[in-house]
């Protein structure tokens, strides 16, 4: 135990080539998938939030429910569209970083836009009657309200990054965990526990939570800093 | 612009009649207060005139063309900077970029808040907010401007800058229609006064004589409780 507490120590401290380059491909493939997250999601919540029409609530109800999305039933879903007879096969995607970005980003749409559809929902009640009194197109409305919101869904970029980052069960399966190429921190950190390598693991347990933490404290001066200055 | 009529407007939301066969004909030109007490419809007959209410039967004449502006009585802000709410009131005008920059300056100018443009409109004091509300109104140079109770979270003072400001569009040719509970400011402001109660348009004339001396029991009684002298001059 103290043998292994010293080896991740010196992993990290020496920043181990592996852990180093582990770490980065995950941080590439889940903040492309949050940013893919971000440009569907965000218009997707706020075009539920103000538009009205047939079948609206069961599409909101679907996508609060698609929050809690398995990521394993998202990697199989994918790699079946992916695969060399699938409809997508020919793209050559599976056991890539890109099948992998995919795979997160099919996950973070909905959270993403899920909160972001509560969002401006909230802030439409407040400001929604001015801004069609002021003769603006629904998509303009939208466009105002992301404005408005946009210390709030921050939130919802954060919701997704965590999701993405921590998430196992789709990129293992799209991915293939193939050392040097695929190999992320979760999938990497499942490998070495069975295989004994606990320094190892560990090392990339701690990279991860502090990536995790880094990323949210950023985020949060950034958020304070900005809402100070236009409440 | 011509005036606005309202003719049997009825108006039901969630099973209840907010608007009860209201017929009114609103004068071009100068400030028109509508009076009454809370659930009497005032409110809900801005919003049929600004479109964002539908009726669900009657007819509405407002002239073709009329450019309306509406400014609620909390004021609805963007988290932006001054010039940037104004310039939203600008945007469906369609107009140049540098002739929308110019409007926006001018009309924040007008209300007496140039040198606040950049700074953040949230953290402008209420009576700020009314008059930023109110410039965002006016950069369309409305004919036709809603005022729903703008003064009734503000301060003495603020409120009479709201107000001067009011009177001065008026008096500039925009056609006002002002919702208001201060029967002194519907005295200060207005040319004439429509009483409305349960859904319906009870009295409408020249503002000093029908509050002096409404006709109808329904404005009476609406006038007893909000005005104090009425009810002294009763007593005594």
């Amino acid at each position: 135990m103290t043998e292994t507490l010293h080896e991740t120590f010196a992993r990290l401290t020496t920043l181990d080539r592996d852990v180093v380059a582990i770490a980065w491909l995950s941080l590439r493939v889940s903040l492309s998938a949050v940013a893919i997250g971000l440009l569907l999601g965000i218009p997707l919540g706020a075009f539920l939030a103000v538009a009205r029409f047939r079948g609206r609530p069961a599409i909101v109800g679907l996508l609060n429910a698609f929050m809690g999305l398995p990521p394993v039933i998202v990697g199989l879903v994918l790699y079946l569209v992916l695969s060399r007879s699938g409809p997508f096969g020919p793209l050559g995607l599976l056991f890539t970083p890109g099948a992998m970005v995919a795979a997160q980003a099919i996950l973070a749409t909905p959270l993403v836009a899920a909160l972001t559809r509560q969002v401006i929902a909230d802030a439409d009640d407040h400001l929604g009657e001015q801004l069609r009194s002021l003769g603006l197109s629904a998509p303009r409305r939208a466009m105002v309200l992301i404005y408005d919101t946009r210390f709030s869904l921050v939130t919802a970029a954060l919701a997704a990054f965590g999701r993405a980052i921590s998430e196992i069960g789709a990129v293992l399966v799209v991915g293939g965990n193939i050392d040097g190429h695929t190999r992320t921190m979760t999938t990497a950190i499942s490998l070495e526990t069975q295989k004994g390598d606990l320094s190892l693991a560990l090392a990339l347990g701690i990279v991860l939570i502090a990536l995790v933490i880094t990323v949210n404290a950023v985020a949060a001066v950034l958020r304070g800093h900005a809402a100070r200055a236009y409440g | 612009m011509a005036g606005i009529t309202l003719t049997d407007i009825r108006l039901i939301l969630n099973g209840t009649a907010i608007l009860d066969g209201l017929s009114l004909a609103i004068p071009p030109g100068g400030i028109t207060a509508l009076v009454g007490p809370n659930g009497a419809g005032k409110s809900a007959t801005l919003r049929v005139i600004d479109g964002l209410l539908v009726p669900t039967s009657g007819g509405l004449r407002v002239p073709g063309g009329a450019r309306r502006a509406f400014v609620f009585q909390k004021p609805a802000l963007i988290r932006g900077s001054a010039a940037a709410n104004v310039a939203l009131g600008l945007a469906p005008l369609k107009r140049p970029r540098a002739e929308r920059v110019e409007r926006t300056h001018a009309a924040l100018a007008r209300v007496g808040l140039a040198h606040r443009a950049g700074d953040p409109a949230t953290r402008f004091s209420g009576g700020e907010q009314q008059r930023l509300a109110l410039a965002r109104a006016w950069a369309a140079r409305p004919d036709l401007l809603l005022l729903d109770e703008p003064t009734a979270n503000l301060d003495p003072g603020a409120t009479e800058l709201v107000e001067a400001l009011i009177a001065e569009m008026a008096a500039e040719g925009t056609k006002v229609v002002l919702v208001s509970h201060n029967l002194a400011q519907v005295a200060r402001l207005a040319a004439d006064v429509i009483v409305l109660a349960r859904g319906r348009a009870v009295e409408h004339g020249p503002t000093r004589p029908t509050l002096m001396s409404p006709r109808t029991p329904e404005a009476r009684a609406y006038f007893d409780g909000e005005l104090p002298w009425s009810s002294l001059a009763a007593a005594s």
